[in-house]
């Protein structure tokens, strides 16, 4: 077992999700399940490869240059109300579970 | 009106020649969906409203003889994970089950401005996590073909309602193999395009560096116009490509003779049902026949993509389903206190089993201590998967496989078993994490009357060499 009822706590805390005991003990199993199968990459050595996190690494990419100079194709200069102009105040609100006027409403933050 | 295998060449030049009128297109087909989508269940919403509108638009360009546009009056289907402004959009989950999106995805705003016009949102699994459409948090979708059995997923609604009739085409998305494995299942053509060739604009997010939007439809020629009307750069995602895109369906014709295709023993290994495999041997066969060149290929990383796929795609899932906190907009859990319980609460209570689990695993990949031994790793895996291909391709011009091991399964077969349901992907995940095209066409079918699907997989951007095999050997077949 290399999922542990105390690991499971910490990524549900992590994952903003609460959880039922059932739901726990599901989780447990199917982690533990699942993390077995996917050791199967240790039987690969990665020590040389570089990690793909992109596809669109592979095209468009400037080689010769660093850091984000490289993905100079997808950026542009910063435009005043450029693509689109944002969303007005009330469209912005229409889908909000509790709005006032003006604002999105949430319970209180801090306790006192 | 027959709207059997009705296509858009069909649909269109009827109401460009006054044989009949987008209205009466679209009014036959909500008809049909009135009538078989109880059983079937392949559609969320309907937007009888916008589909009308959109009709009276076309109707009045072709009363005045206007020439329409590449889609006019042609009946769509989009996938619920797509963004219609006004139009309810719930990505299958119970969390947008009110959610009404202020803007249009790119791709569905490009169907409606060549004319196309949405009848309604397809039902998927939830977030578009799931390979059985059993995910959906509404209910599930059954195989036309089987009621029986699923019909694939996560694009199951889009897949189904093509190959019943209910749409002439329908868009879905592929994050692991969500358009073509439904696609095989329900008998119908599905279109993956090369990771950046469609913008994801207005996509919910899964898995960002995964997803893909492409066509379902009747025959490979639609699927040919609906990636042309998609496809090409859009100034709102960084991602999409600037490259021109051709004449995908000018390019159908090209001869095959002398194309070389691929064939990987990883393809056809333990697992591949037999009735499967000789479906996929004889439409091999039957390309040669056609003049292509068989050659076989070694992609010998492809034992290592499910888990490779299930590390990535869920730790992104974790970080992009972050946004749902009951704040600006989706489900809020009623009577908490503080704010820590409402988002708890409001997740708890509007995400389904499986999108928990891909969360939960997809955070504990990310988590500290673990980043390096699973995330990371993943990630370099995915390079030596995708340097298997560039390998390939410099002696083949596209690959042949088996779209999916089987044929549809039955509904509950894999539910309570998510490592059986991961499995479905196998031959589907790796285009994926490459970032090239694919593409399932049917290949005929089991004793029990399921479809088959093969699977053609091309270079990146190369969607008009897979099109041109598929379209050879659907014509031939």
């Amino acid at each position: 077992m290399k999922v542990t009822d105390k690991d499971v706590a910490y990524v549900a805390d992590l994952a903003n999700l609460e959880l039922t005991q059932e739901e726990r003990t599901g989780m447990l199993r199917d982690l533990n399940s699942i993390l077995e199968y996917v050791d199967r990459l240790n039987e690969l050595d990665t020590s040389n490869v570089a990690p793909m996190a992109q596809v669109s690494d592979r095209y468009g990419v400037d080689e010769t240059k660093q850091g984000s100079e490289r993905f100079a194709y997808a950026s542009r200069e910063d435009i005043l109300e450029g693509l689109r102009k944002s969303l007005p105040h009330e469209v912005a609100l229409a889908n909000a579970p509790d709005p006032d006027e003006e604002f999105f409403r949430v319970p209180k933050v801090i306790e006192r | 009106m027959d709207l059997k295998s009705l296509t858009i060449d069909g649909a269109r030049s009827a109401v460009q020649d006054r044989k009949t009128t987008a209205l009466e297109l679209a009014e036959a087909h909500y008809a049909h969906i009135q009538k078989e989508d109880g059983q079937i269940g392949a559609f969320l919403t309907l937007s009888k409203e916008r589909a009308l509108e959109q009709a009276d638009r076309i109707d009045r360009m072709a009363a005045e003889g206007k020439t329409l546009p590449p889609l006019g009056g042609v009946p769509v289907g989009i996938k619920d994970v797509m963004s219609t402004r006004g139009l309810r959009t719930t990505a299958g989950s119970k969390i947008l089950e009110k959610y009404i999106p202020p803007y249009d995805c790119t791709a569905v705003a490009r169907m409606e401005a060549a004319g196309a016009m949405v009848l309604g949102k397809m039902n998927c699994d939830e977030f578009a996590m799931g390979s059985s459409n059993e995910n959906s948090a509404y209910h599930p979708v059954r195989n036309p073909r089987d009621l029986g059995r699923v019909p694939g997923g996560s694009s199951g609604g889009s897949a189904a309602a093509v190959a019943a009739d209910m749409a002439v085409v329908a868009l879905g998305s592929d994050t692991g193999g969500s358009i073509r494995q439904p696609a095989s299942f329900c008998g119908v053509v599905g279109l993956m395009p090369t990771y950046g060739r469609v913008s994801r604009y207005g996509l919910i997010a899964f898995a960002s560096s995964l997803d893909h939007i492409g066509p379902l439809a009747k025959t490979v020629k639609d699927a040919a116009v609906v990636l042309r009307t998609i496809a090409g750069r859009d100034p709102m995602d960084a991602t999409s490509a600037d490259l021109p895109v051709p004449d995908y369906v000018a390019e159908l014709d090209k001869p095959v003779r002398g194309m070389k295709l691929g064939v990987a023993k990883e393809y056809f290994g333990e697992g591949l049902d037999d009735e499967v495999r000789q479906a996929v041997e004889r439409a091999i066969d039957k390309l040669q026949g056609l003049g292509c060149e068989i050659v076989p290929v070694s992609l010998p990383h492809t034992p290592y993509a499910i888990p490779t796929y299930y590390l990535i795609a869920t730790a992104e899932a974790s970080a992009n389903l972050a946004r749902y906190d009951g704040v600006r907009y989706g489900h809020r859990a009623r009577g908490v206190k503080t704010l820590s319980e409402m988002y708890r609460r409001s997740r708890d209570e509007g995400f389904g089993a499986e999108v928990k689990r891909r969360i939960m695993l997809g955070t504990y990949a990310l988590s500290a201590g673990y980043y390096d031994a699973y995330y990371l790793k993943a990630q370099k895996v995915r390079t030596l998967l995708t340097r298997d291909f560039d390998e390939a391709f410099r002696k083949v011009d596209a690959i042949v496989t088996p779209t999916s091991p089987t044929a549809a399964f039955r509904l509950g077969e894999k539910s309570n078993d998510p490592l059986a349901m991961y499995l479905a992907d196998i031959y589907t995940v790796t285009a994926d994490l490459a970032g090239i095209p694919g593409i399932s066409v049917p290949c005929g079918e089991t004793k029990e009357k399921l479809p088959i699907g093969l699977q053609i997989l091309g270079k990146h951007f190369d969607e008009a060499g897979i099109l041109r095999v598929a379209h050879a050997y659907e014509q031939a077949s």
